[in-house]
């Protein structure tokens, strides 16, 4: 029988008395030998939550017990039997592998004799043992945090507290870490695992689902896909150029609650009693198993409709046939080292182009070649013809540019952000001021104008920077990890934006490693060691990496796939 | 024309940016008025209000008469007399008192005997400047009363005397030594903090890769970051100008033209300086280190703490690329003596090419991050 190893009841937190509350009477059980799941976007108060089970946060109202111990008042002893990972570990990235490992232990208080034992297992089982001399700094994200995750598992701890542990980590490390974290069960360990990646969800034994605050689900992943039952579908046989506007169609109809691109397919979710709505004959549904995103949609009332008024303004891009985006025998290298090797592609007027691959493979060097952050040691990187080396700044004035970290100037008003982004784009006075209001109007940001952009909600922010980057109605767009972290609605939107700009002609770059934003690109390129090992729609990756056991690879499985078929390949 | 527009935005957002961040409002407005009250009227080097030690055995006229002398003197707010010599030394150890004037049992008797009274003076070494020039108070008032007795006695005057007289800052009033070096000062302090962070802080935030991949030239975001900051540094200046004219009433003998000019090139040179610490550091902790890493031997030797004459050559030589070092001489110059223009110009001079050398440097460290 499971044992309970933390409780919170009834728990409320806010941080100032006029905001709404950061926890909003949250109440779950925490077992051991589980993973519990605390799944929801940024700002929705998993931190916060964590925060509280380790005595760092009092609550406003109700109580948290960990062992039977309230963390208020025995802080100190429950510290003891709790690990704790926080989000950007205390790694001391000037210190090697092994004097963190040494520090921490100092920390635990851990014995000279035990002190070996416990490394040696801990290093073998993060696979770390060869890079003990290796500065923190410079290890990749996910080497980073199975160092966090050893150094938090010193203290041989009862729970496990991880928060956020697959941020920046690719795909590999993230399965690596999930794999690690579930052997770690089998002596009767409880992991609570936080996470903005819905699907991490499906993997966990319980899930506690919050927005906002608040608790949207409780229970196992199962029972919430069980309400999805029959009612998602994957449509196939819309023209490659025709899906989006497709899927906006599908939004706009009442028996739709939710709709995304899935490479060729668009995967919809139909209200809860709806029938199938009528569509164009060429479309067949085939019925698909839910994910936990369909029913966190599902729970926050459907996805957006599908009309975004971006679409009415921003002008149709002129026809042509050559490449806008064009990479030619792209290379970087770093002193020895090589980055980014002979890589090429051409993207043409209107499509969405994404660049795949793990942490330190080149991705985000190639994507930084291209809208002029970087110049390649060799090779050129040509936006509509234009070299961004010998014509960068009329080049530049082709391109948006959105960040992964939405780089907006905080303490400027939204009002301000939005005239100074016009600005460096030369509109004049009166083009300036049409195009602030129409990006208010459009993004639904008038309530808001005054407010520093620091202080927006997170949704608004992304909002706000996309406004900011096509604002001068760009030819091409450069997004970097655009939506990862925003709550789904937020992605949605997003995207229905994104596609009815590419529907006016405009060309899209992408570097993400979230796989629900790679489905979204009609073409890939999958970058491993600096160099492009793959290319294609998305569904011919998934084609080019089925094997015997894997017959219908997800985009992710795909992914790890022709990793692993390079590696093998470079082997030999 | 469209690079005015974008420069210009750029420029409305960098004081956009200044303003709206309490942070630097704070920088740019509280140490500026703190540190100009303060340093003008608490920091001088004049010796004032110390208290004066007296350890006389003698009771005759004499000694009396000049103890009275020492006690009704400004420069010493108290005079404070002991017993025994044990008193005085401790006293003195303790700081109470700055100097301890001993009069032996027999001044009065030797000099009314015709022969010469002699007095020992003790003085705090810990204080060096302060005792020198007590010792000098005390030397003129001895000097003084020595010469009166003489004369009174019908003796002979002596046969020269030296009287000084100060140019340029006839009472040697501390303040108008001390007020101008301000204007230099506290202008760098402002103007470098805001433009060293400037660019540190878009590295942090992620929005200078966001300037870079805007159509500006690196030339023209170096020119959208040196104006605000140049204009912020002036408008300080200005302030300290007001003030000491108005309020503290230092005189102003030069050209207001020239000392804008000079000033204009102070700050550019400033900016420049602060621009390449800005573009070297990946943080703003690192920007603000660097900042002080040049600002504080930039202050302490530019001959407002001592004497730059008083400095090894080699190390004058040094100074010849310290901006605050010119801008001194140029102040002192123009405020108190109506300084010449070739002599103000051979003094920008320098000012000019550490100006160009930073901001070129600057300008390149901005290209290099795009290689």
């Amino acid at each position: 029988m499971l044992t309970p190893l933390a409780e919170v009841t009834n728990l409320t937190k806010r941080f100032s008395p006029d905001s709404p509350p950061a926890l909003d009477n949250i109440s779950l059980k925490i077992s051991s030998g589980q993973i519990t799941g605390l799944v929801g976007p940024d700002g929705a108060g998993k931190t916060t939550l964590m925060r509280h089970l380790v005595g760092l946060l009092h609550s406003d109202s109700g109580a948290v017990s960990v062992l039977g111990m309230d963390t208020v008042s025995s802080a100190p002893a429950i510290r003891e039997h709790v690990g704790y990972m926080p989000q950007k570990f205390g790694l001391y990235e000037d210190l090697t592998v092994q004097e963190n490992l040494n520090l921490y232990a100092d920390l635990c208080g851990l014995t000279k004799e035990k002190r070996i034992g416990s490394f040696r297992r801990l290093l073998e089982f993060t696979s770390l043992s060869e890079f003990t001399s290796r500065l923190a700094g410079r290890l990749s994200g996910g080497m980073k945090q199975k160092l966090g995750l050893a150094c938090a598992l010193l203290g041989e701890p009862r729970l496990l507290l991880l928060d956020e542990p697959s941020v920046g980590v690719d795909p590999i490390s993230r399965r690596e870490l999930w794999k690690m974290v579930q052997e770690l069960l089998d002596g009767g360990m409880g992991v609570v695992w936080s996470t903005s990646y819905l699907d991490e969800a499906e993997k966990c034994d319980r899930v506690i689902l919050l927005n906002e605050g608040k608790t949207l689900f409780e229970g196992k992943p199962a029972e919430l896909l069980t309400e999805m039952r029959n009612r998602v579908f994957v449509l196939y046989g819309a023209d490659a150029g025709d899906k989006r506007s497709v899927l906006t169609d599908l939004l706009n109809k009442d028996e739709v609650s939710d709709g995304i691109i899935q490479g060729s397919g668009i995967r919809i979710a139909l209200r809860k009693g709806a029938h199938m709505p009528d569509m164009a004959d060429c479309l067949r549904a085939e019925p698909v198993s839910p994910c936990f995103e369909d029913g966190f949609i599902d729970r926050l009332g459907g996805g957006p409709g599908g009309h975004s008024p971006l679409a009415d303004i921003i002008n149709e891009k002129p026809d042509s046939d050559g490449s806008v985006i064009e990479a030619k025998g792209l290379t970087k290298q770093f002193g020895d080292f090589t980055a980014v090797k002979d890589n090429s592609f051409s993207i043409k007027r209107g499509e969405i182009f994404g660049l795949l691959g793990p942490n330190g493979a080149g991705k985000s060097t190639t994507f930084k070649m291209m809208c002029g952050l970087l110049q390649p040691t060799s090779g050129s990187a040509e936006i509509m013809g234009l070299d961004l080396k010998t014509a960068g700044s009329e080049a530049r004035s082709k391109i948006g540019y959105m960040a992964q970290k939405f780089s907006l100037y905080g303490n400027l008003s939204v009002r301000q952000n939005l005239s100074f982004f016009a600005g460096v784009y030369c509109l004049n006075k009166a083009e300036a001021g049409r195009a602030a209001d129409e990006m208010t109007n459009v993004f639904d940001l008038g309530s808001y104008i005054d407010t520093n952009a620091d202080t927006l909600p997170l949704g608004f922010k992304q909002r706000l920077a996309l406004a900011c980057s096509v604002m001068h109605s760009p030819d091409v767009l450069f997004l970097d990890e655009p939506t990862s972290g925003v709550d789904p609605v937020t992605r949605r939107e997003f995207w229905n934006h994104i596609n009815s700009m590419v529907k006016k002609g405009v060309t899209v770059m992408v570097t993400t490693h979230f796989m629900d934003e790679a489905e979204y690109c009609d073409r890939i390129g999958l970058i491993y060691r600096g160099e492009n090992i793959a290319s294609g729609t998305p569904d011919q990756l998934k084609a080019s990496a089925v094997t015997e056991s894997l017959t219908s690879p997800s985009l992710e499985d795909a992914f790890i796939e022709l990793i692993n078929r390079s590696e093998a390949g470079r082997t030999q | 024309m469209k690079r005015l527009l974008r420069i210009k935005a750029l420029m409305i957002k960098e004081i956009h940016a200044i303003w709206r961040d309490p942070k630097s409002r704070i920088i740019l407005i509280a140490p500026l008025t703190v540190q100009l009250f303060l340093f003008s009227f608490a920091a001088t080097l004049e010796v004032k209000n110390v208290a004066l030690g007296v350890y006389s055995l003698d009771r005759g006229k004499q000694g009396y008469e000049l103890i009275q002398r020492f006690a009704g003197s400004e420069t010493f707010s108290r005079t404070i007399f002991f017993n025994n010599p044990a008193e005085a030394k401790k006293a003195l150890n303790e700081q109470k008192i700055i100097a301890v004037i001993s009069i032996p049992q027999d001044f009065s008797r030797d000099i009314e005997s015709g022969k010469q009274g002699k007095i020992q003076i003790l003085l705090d070494g810990r204080k060096s400047n302060a005792s020198q020039i007590v010792m000098g108070y005390i030397t003129t008032v001895v000097n003084t009363y020595s010469e009166e007795i003489t004369s009174k006695a019908g003796g002979t005057v002596l046969p020269a005397i030296v009287s000084g007289r100060n140019f340029y800052n006839e009472n040697l009033i501390y303040m108008w030594f001390n007020v101008p070096s301000l204007m230099g000062i506290l202008t760098m302090v402002g103007t470098l903090i805001l433009t060293s962070l400037s660019v540190a802080r878009e590295r942090e935030h992620g929005t200078f890769d966001q300037l870079l991949v805007s159509p500006l030239m690196p030339w023209e975001i170096l020119v959208g970051k040196t104006v605000p900051p140049m204009a912020v540094g002036m408008t300080q200046g200005s302030v300290i100008l007001f003030f000491s004219y108005f309020v503290f009433g230092i005189p102003f003998r030069g050209s207001l033209v020239m000392l804008y000019a000079a000033l204009f090139m102070f700050a550019l040179s400033v900016t420049g300086i602060g621009l390449f610490i800005s573009s070297l550091a990946k943080t703003q902790q690192q920007a603000i280190l660097g900042a002080f890493v040049f600002m504080v031997p930039a202050i302490a030797l530019s001959g407002f703490a001592a004497p730059f004459e008083n400095m090894p050559q080699w190390l004058q030589g040094c100074m010849q690329v310290n901006p605050v070092k010119h801008f001194m001489i140029i102040l002192k110059g123009i405020y108190l003596k109506d300084m010449s223009p070739a002599n103000i110009l051979s003094n920008t001079t320098p000012l000019v090419v550490i100006a160009a050398v930073n901001l070129i440097l600057a300008g390149a460290l901005f290209r290099r991050r795009l290689e």
